[in-house]
C-alpha cells in the first residue's frame, strides 16, 4: 500500500481533479444563481472537441482554448435562453445538452475528418499541460473572492437564494442568472479543453466519460462552496487516481473505487454527512407576477 | 409627497384597484385600512413598482412618474417593507442592505464602510441591529427592522409598511410605532397598511379607508374612531339575512381542549384553543385573516405533523389526534378546504377524478380485485348526482376542473364532501370568489345540512357571512379565541373590535 | 380540439428539429432531402427496415413509460439507463444460474420456469434500483434527478464488476457474461410471421412493450393507485387533502418506474444477445433516450408507442445515413433527439405566445 502513496499518485490526483475543478466552479456559479446545470457534460464536450478542431486547424492551441471558451459560452446560451426566459424545465434542457452535445462532435468530425470517433491528433503543448491546472487551483480563491467580495458575487447568491428579495432590491435576476449560467459554459469548457489539448493530443468520442456528472457530485458534496468544492474535486480525483494505479496492483476491483464519489454524493445529499443545503431558488424559473 | 392617481389595476377578472385615489402628505404617518382583499396592498406596490397599473398616474413630489420597477422607486425615494420580508436568510444584516447598491467598485465589496454606515443609522433610530448578524438567526421583529433599514440606508424619504404589525408581539409593536414616530420627527413619511384599528387611532395622522378595491374614506385620525372606520371597512350596516330555522343543537360532536399549533419556523399558529362543536348547530370562527383559522381546520382535519400539535381533539368522545386525513374523512369528518386551487381541486383532472378525491380507494368508487379498479361507472353516476344536486355547471363531468368558474369549482367541492353524509363539516371560506347566485345556494346547504344534524364548524373572512350564518360565533385574535357572541344580537362593530385585538365592551 | 393540440405540438417539435437538423446537413455539405429521404426510407423498408425498427422501437417504449409514470408522479426518472442495465444483468443472472449452464448453475428450470423468473428478475431489481432515489426523496427530501443520476454510476460499475470478476468467459476479451442457458431464450418473431427472417433481432418483447402499455394505462387512469400518484404529480397538497400519502405514491411511481425499465433486460438479455453484454445500452443510451420519448409522447402510452416508433425509425435509418451518404454520421440522429427535447422544453413558452395570438384558447363551452 505505501508505494502507492507517492509523488506519482498525487501529481495523477492534481491530473484528474482539474477538469472536475473547473467544470464543478463552472456549475458554482450557475447553481448558485438559481439554475441546475446538469448540462456541465456537454459543455466540457463541446470544449473539447472545440479546442481540438480549432486547435487541428490554426496550430494554435490558445486560440483553440480561446475558441473552446467561445463555444462553451455560446451552449450555455441555449440552456440559459431555455431556462431563464423560456422557463423550461431545466434538468430537462440540461439533458438535451448533453445529448446535443455527443451527436454533434461526432457528426462534424465525421464530416471534416472520415471519422466519427476521434479528431486528427495535434502535437502536444507543453505548457498546456500545466496551464489549466494552474488556472484551475488560482480559480478557487478568484471565485471564493468574486462570490463573496464583489457585488456581482452578492446578487449572485442572493438571485439563487431569493430571487424575490433581489428583485426587490432593485437587482435584475433575469441577467445575473444569464450571467452565472455563461460564466458556467466557459469553465466547463476550459476543463474539457483540458481534457482533448491538454492530457490527450486529440477529441475522442463522448470522451469526458461522465466528468461533466462528477464534477456535479462534486458541487454537491461540498454544498456548493468554491474551498469545499475543491476539495471534492481532490477527493473525487484520488479516487480516480487510486483506481487507475491500483489495476492490475491490488485485488480490489477498480469497480468499488469508481463508485465511491457517487455513494457519497447520495449521503450527504441525504444529509447524513453534515446539511448540504442547496440553493434555495435552484430548479425554479423566477416569474414576476405581473 | 406621493398621490395615486386614478389607479386601476385588474387581475385577471378581478378588478383589484378600481379608480384610487390616496394622497400621501410629506412627514405625515398615512395609515391604509381595509379588509383582506380590499385592494391596499395592491395599491401600494404599484407604487413601489412591483406591479404596473393599468390606469392612472403617480405623483411624486408634485412631478408625474412612471414606477415600473422597484428601482425606479427606489430612485423616487420610496422605499416598501414587505409583509413577507424580502430577506436572504443565509446572509448577513450588511450583504442584505447593500444588495442593489453596493458601495465601492465592480471588484471590490466595501462592506466595512457599509456596515458602519448602518451601525449608525441603527443607533440614530434606535434600531439595535448588529449589521454581521446572519438574518436567519434574528427575531422576526429584529428582521424587520432591518427592513426598515434597507431603506433608511437607500434614504428613502417615504416609507410604505404593509402590515407590519402581523408578525409581532404587543411590546413589538409599541418599538416599531416608536421607530416609526422618530422617523417622522425626521422629516420622513410612513404609509401604513394595516387592518387593526386601534393600531390606525394610535399611530397615524392620516387614513384612507379601503374597500372592494376602491377608496371609500379620506379622514383626519383625530376626527374618527374605531367604530365609525369599522363601519367603513365592512361596508353594510344591513346584516345579509338568511331565513333559518332555530338550531336545535344535539349532543358534542367535537371537542377541542388546549389545541396548539406550532409552525416550522417555531412561531405558535395557535395558542390553547378549546371548544366545542354540537350536532346541528354552525359554529362560526371570525376573524381577521392568518389568526390561526388556517391552521386550526387543517390541524382537525389531520393535514398537520403530529409533531408540530398539542393538545385534544376528541370527535364523538373518539381521541382522533393520531389519526390521518384519511382515519378521520372515514369517521365522517368532511372537509372544504379554504383555497379550492391549492387543497380542493386537482385542476386538471376532470370532474369525474375530482368528485371523488377521498373516497377514490374504496367502494363503491374503486371494486373489483379488492378495492383497486376504479369503477368508471359508479364515479360517473355520482359525479352527475353532485351536478345535479349542487347545479354544477357546465354539466359534463369529463371537463376539466379547471374549466369551471370558481362558483361551480366551489359547488363541485360541496358537492363532494356533502354525499359523504358527514356527522362533522369542517368549512373554510365557502363562498370566497364565488358569484351571488352560487353563495346563496350554498348557504342554503349549510343550513340545510345542520338541520340534518351534522355539527358544522365555519371559518370565514367575511363577517357577514360567519354571523349570518353561524349559530353561536366565537372570534379568533392571534391564534386565541378572545370571545364568544351570540350573532342575532351583537353587532359588527363589537365584532370587529373584538377581532382587531379591541378591548371587548 | 384537446387530441389535436396534443398531437400538434410534438409534430411541430419534430418539424423544428428536422429544420435544424436539415441547416446541420447542409452547413456539412450535404444533401438534407436526399439524407432524410435516406433516413426515412431504410426504416421503412420491408423486411428489414421494420423489423429493426420495431426491435429498435422495444427498449424505447419501455425507457419511455419508465420516464412517464415518474413524470406523472411529478418526479424526473434521469435513471432509467442505470435501472435497465441492474435489470438486465439479473435477467442473465437467472437465465444462467436457473438454466442449467454448466458449472454455474444451481438448477435447471424448465422454459415456462426460468422465462417468467428471468423477466421477474429484470423487473424487480429495475424496481429497487428506481426505488431507492424515491425512499431518499420521500425521506429526505434529496433530489432524485441527482440520485438518479449518480445510481446510474453505480449500477454500471457494479454490474461490470460482477461481469468482469464473476460471469464472463475465461479469456473472453468480451466484456460480456457466459451465454445464458438456451431455455431462457424467448423467441424472434421470424419465427411466426412469413418473410420476416429470423436474424432480425425482432422478439417476442415487442408484444409485451405493447402490453406494458396497456397495463400502464389501466394502471395509471383506472386503479387507485394511479390515481393516488396521478394526484401526487398533478397537486401533492391536494393529494394530501384527499387522504393520499405523497411520500409513499413517490416511491411507488419510483418503483414501477425502474420495473418498466427493467423490461429492457428482457429484450436484450433474453431476446437478442442471449447474455449480458457489458454497457450495451452506452452512447445516448435506451434510459436517456426515453425521457425524448416520454416529453414526445406527452407522457402517455400511446404517445409513448408512437414516439417510440418515431425513434426506433431514426435509429435504424441512422444506420444506413451512416453508410450511403457522404459527409452526415449516424449521429445526426442524436442531434435530432436533442433538438426535439429542447424543442418541446421551450413548448410551455411558445404555447404561451400562441395563446396571446388566440390560437391555443381553452375551449369554452
Amino acid at each position: 500500500m505505501n508505494e502507492l502513496l507517492n509523488i506519482g499518485l498525487i501529481y495523477s490526483t492534481v491530473r484528474t481533479a482539474t477538469p472536475l475543478l473547473l467544470a464543478a466552479l463552472g456549475g458554482l456559479y450557475s447553481e448558485r444563481a438559481g439554475v441546475i446545470n446538469i448540462a456541465l457534460e456537454g459543455l466540457m464536450l463541446v470544449g473539447a472537441f472545440t479546442a481540438a478542431v480549432v486547435t487541428h486547424y490554426t496550430h494554435s492551441p490558445w486560440i483553440g482554448l480561446t475558441a473552446a471558451i467561445a463555444a462553451g459560452v455560446l451552449i450555455a446560451a441555449i440552456h440559459a435562453v431555455l431556462c431563464i426566459s423560456f422557463k423550461a424545465q431545466q434538468v430537462v434542457s440540461g439533458m438535451a445538452i448533453n445529448i446535443l452535445l455527443i451527436g454533434v462532435p461526432a457528426l462534424l468530425s465525421g464530416a471534416f475528418f472520415e471519422s466519427t470517433g476521434a479528431t486528427p491528433q495535434i502535437p502536444l503543448h507543453e505548457l498546456l499541460q500545466y496551464a489549466p491546472v494552474v488556472i484551475a487551483f488560482a480559480l478557487v480563491p478568484v471565485t471564493w473572492y468574486v462570490l463573496y467580495r464583489t457585488p456581482f458575487g452578492l446578487r449572485l447568491r442572493a438571485v439563487g437564494e431569493n430571487p424575490e428579495a433581489a428583485d426587490a432590491a432593485g437587482v435584475s435576476v433575469t441577467r445575473i442568472r444569464y450571467a452565472g449560467v455563461l460564466l458556467s459554459g466557459a469553465l466547463a469548457a476550459i476543463g474539457g479543453a483540458y481534457l482533448s489539448i491538454g492530457q490527450s493530443s486529440l477529441f475522442t468520442r463522448n470522451m469526458t466519460a461522465g466528468r461533466g456528472f462528477i464534477a456535479l457530485a462534486a458541487l454537491i458534496f461540498g454544498k456548493w462552496r468554491p474551498v469545499q468544492t475543491m476539495l471534492a474535486c481532490l477527493l473525487f480525483g484520488l479516487a480516480e487516481a487510486l483506481a487507475t494505479q491500483m489495476q492490475g496492483v491490488v485485488r480490489v476491483p477498480v469497480q468499488f473505487i469508481q463508485i465511491i464519489p457517487y455513494v457519497l454524493t447520495m449521503i450527504v445529499l441525504a444529509g447524513f454527512i453534515g446539511l448540504s443545503r442547496a440553493p434555495r431558488a435552484i430548479g425554479i424559473p423566477y416569474q414576476k407576477e405581473k | 409627497m406621493l398621490e395615486l392617481r386614478n389607479i386601476t389595476k385588474r387581475f385577471g377578472a378581478v378588478l383589484a384597484n378600481d379608480h384610487v385615489n390616496i394622497k400621501v402628505k410629506s412627514g405625515t404617518i398615512h395609515a391604509i385600512v381595509g379588509e383582506n382583499g380590499a385592494g391596499k396592498s395592491t395599491a401600494m406596490r404599484i407604487a413601489y413598482g412591483f406591479y404596473t397599473a393599468d390606469e392612472g398616474e403617480i405623483i411624486v413630489d408634485g412631478q408625474p412618474r412612471r414606477i415600473e420597477t422597484p428601482h425606479d422607486a427606489i430612485a423616487l425615494g420610496i422605499g416598501m417593507v414587505h409583509q413577507h420580508f424580502m430577506l436572504i436568510e443565509p446572509m448577513t444584516v450588511t450583504e442584505n442592505i447593500v444588495l442593489g447598491a453596493e458601495p465601492g467598485g465592480a471588484v471590490a465589496l466595501d462592506l466595512t464602510k457599509a456596515a458602519e454606515r448602518i451601525r449608525k443609522l441603527s443607533e440614530e433610530f434606535r434600531l439595535a441591529i448588529d449589521p454581521h448578524a446572519t438574518i436567519e438567526h434574528l427575531s422576526v421583529g429584529q428582521q424587520q427592522r432591518v427592513e426598515l433599514l434597507k431603506a433608511l440606508y437607500r434614504e428613502a424619504q417615504l416609507l410604505i409598511l404593509d402590515e407590519p404589525t402581523a408578525v409581532l408581539a404587543p411590546q413589538e409593536v409599541e418599538e416599531l410605532f416608536a421607530i416609526l414616530r422618530r422617523m417622522r420627527a425626521q422629516g420622513k413619511t410612513v404609509v401604513i397598511i394595516t387592518h387593526k384599528l386601534d393600531e390606525v387611532l394610535a399611530i397615524s395622522d392620516e387614513v384612507t379607508v379601503m374597500r372592494d378595491g376602491r377608496v371609500v374614506g379620506e379622514l383626519q385620525t383625530s376626527a374618527t374612531n374605531a367604530a365609525e372606520l369599522a363601519r367603513m371597512m365592512v361596508g353594510r350596516d344591513v346584516l345579509l339575512r338568511i331565513e333559518k330555522p332555530q338550531a336545535k343543537p344535539d349532543s358534542t360532536v367535537l371537542s377541542v381542549e388546549h389545541l396548539t399549533v406550532t409552525a416550522r419556523d417555531g412561531t405558535q399558529r395557535l395558542k390553547g384553543v378549546s371548544f366545542q362543536v354540537r350536532a346541528a348547530e354552525i359554529v362560526g370562527i371570525a376573524g381577521v385573516e392568518g389568526n390561526g383559522q388556517t391552521e386550526l381546520i387543517e390541524a382537525l382535519a389531520g393535514l398537520i405533523p403530529h409533531a408540530q400539535m398539542s393538545g385534544r381533539m376528541e370527535y364523538l368522545g373518539r381521541d382522533i389526534a393520531p389519526l390521518d386525513a384519511r382515519s378521520r374523512r372515514e369517521l365522517g369528518i368532511a372537509h372544504i378546504p379554504e383555497d379550492r386551487h391549492r387543497r380542493g381541486l386537482l385542476l386538471d383532472f376532470d370532474l369525474k377524478e375530482n368528485s371523488v378525491l377521498g373516497v377514490h380507494y374504496r367502494p363503491p368508487v374503486a371494486v373489483s380485485l379488492g378495492s383497486v379498479l376504479l369503477d368508471d361507472g359508479a364515479i360517473r353516476k355520482r359525479t352527475e348526482r353532485i351536478i345535479e344536486d349542487f347545479d354544477v355547471r357546465p354539466a359534463n363531468p369529463d371537463l376539466p376542473a379547471r374549466s369551471l368558474s370558481g362558483g361551480n369549482q366551489q359547488k363541485l367541492i360541496i358537492g363532494r364532501e356533502f354525499v359523504l353524509q358527514p356527522k362533522l363539516l369542517l368549512v373554510a371560506q365557502p363562498t370566497r370568489g364565488v358569484d351571488i347566485g352560487a353563495i346563496e345556494f350554498i348557504h342554503r346547504k349549510l343550513v340545510r345540512l345542520r338541520d340534518e344534524g351534522c355539527a358544522v364548524l365555519l371559518v370565514s373572512a367575511e363577517l357577514e357571512e360567519v354571523t349570518a350564518l353561524a349559530d353561536r360565533l366565537l372570534i379568533i385574535h392571534d391564534g386565541e379565541i378572545v370571545g364568544e357572541v351570540d350573532p342575532t344580537i351583537a353587532t359588527l362593530e363589537e365584532i370587529g373590535l373584538l377581532m382587531t385585538g379591541g378591548k371587548e365592551q | 380540439m384537446k387530441l389535436l393540440r396534443e398531437i400538434l405540438f410534438p409534430l411541430i417539435a419534430v418539424l423544428a428539429a428536422f429544420l435544424v437538423g436539415a441547416i446541420i446537413v447542409l452547413l456539412i455539405h450535404d444533401d438534407p432531402i436526399e439524407t432524410y429521404k435516406l433516413l426515412i426510407g431504410s426504416a421503412l423498408s420491408w423486411p428489414d427496415g421494420i423489423g429493426y425498427t420495431l426491435f429498435y422501437a422495444t427498449p424505447l417504449i419501455f425507457t419511455g413509460l419508465a420516464v412517464a409514470v415518474a413524470f406523472r408522479c411529478g418526479l424526473l426518472n434521469i435513471g432509467a439507463e442505470g435501472q435497465l442495465y441492474v435489470a438486465a444483468f439479473a435477467a442473465a443472472w437467472v437465465g444462467i444460474t436457473f438454466g442449467g449452464v454448466e458449472g454455474r448453475s444451481i438448477a435447471n428450470l424448465s422454459a415456462w420456469l426460468l422465462v417468467p423468473l428471468a423477466c421477474f428478475a429484470a423487473m424487480a431489481s429495475g424496481a429497487v434500483w428506481g426505488a431507492v432515489p424515491g425512499v431518499l426523496k420521500a425521506k429526505f427530501g434529496s433530489h432524485e434527478v441527482i440520485n438518479t443520476i449518480m445510481m446510474n454510476f453505480i449500477a454500471l460499475a457494479l454490474v461490470s464488476y460482477f461481469t468482469q470478476y464473476h460471469y464472463k468467459a475465461q479469456g473472453d476479451p468480451i466484456l460480456q457474461t457466459v451465454p445464458i442457458s438456451a431455455s431462457a431464450h424467448i423467441a424472434r418473431l421470424g419465427k411466426f410471421i412469413p418473410g420476416l427472417p429470423e436474424r432480425i433481432p425482432l422478439n417476442i418483447a415487442f408484444f409485451l412493450a405493447l402490453l406494458a402499455c396497456v397495463l400502464v394505462y389501466i394502471f395509471l387512469w383506472r386503479t387507485k393507485w394511479g390515481y393516488e400518484i396521478r394526484a401526487t404529480g398533478a397537486n401533492p397538497a391536494a393529494a394530501e387533502y384527499g387522504g393520499i400519502s405523497t411520500g409513499r405514491q413517490i416511491v411507488l411511481a419510483m418503483a414501477v418506474s425502474g420495473a418498466l425499465a427493467g423490461l429492457v433486460g428482457v429484450n436484450e438479455v433474453l431476446g437478442y444477445r442471449y447474455r449480458y453484454y457489458d454497457s450495451f445500452s452506452s452512447g445516448v443510451g435506451y434510459g436517456f433516450t426515453g425521457i425524448a420519448v416520454a416529453l414526445l409522447g406527452r407522457n402517455h402510452p400511446v404517445g409513448v408507442v408512437f414516439a417510440a416508433l418515431f425513434f426506433g425509425a431514426l435509429k435504424r435509418g441512422g444506420l444506413f445515413v451512416d453508410i450511403f451518404t457522404e459527409h452526415v454520421s449516424k449521429d445526426l440522429v442524436e442531434v435530432l433527439k436533442a433538438l426535439v427535447i429542447l424543442f418541446v422544453a421551450a413548448e410551455l413558452y411558445f404555447r404561451g405566445r400562441l395563446g396571446r395570438f388566440g390560437l391555443m384558447r381553452r375551449a369554452k363551452i
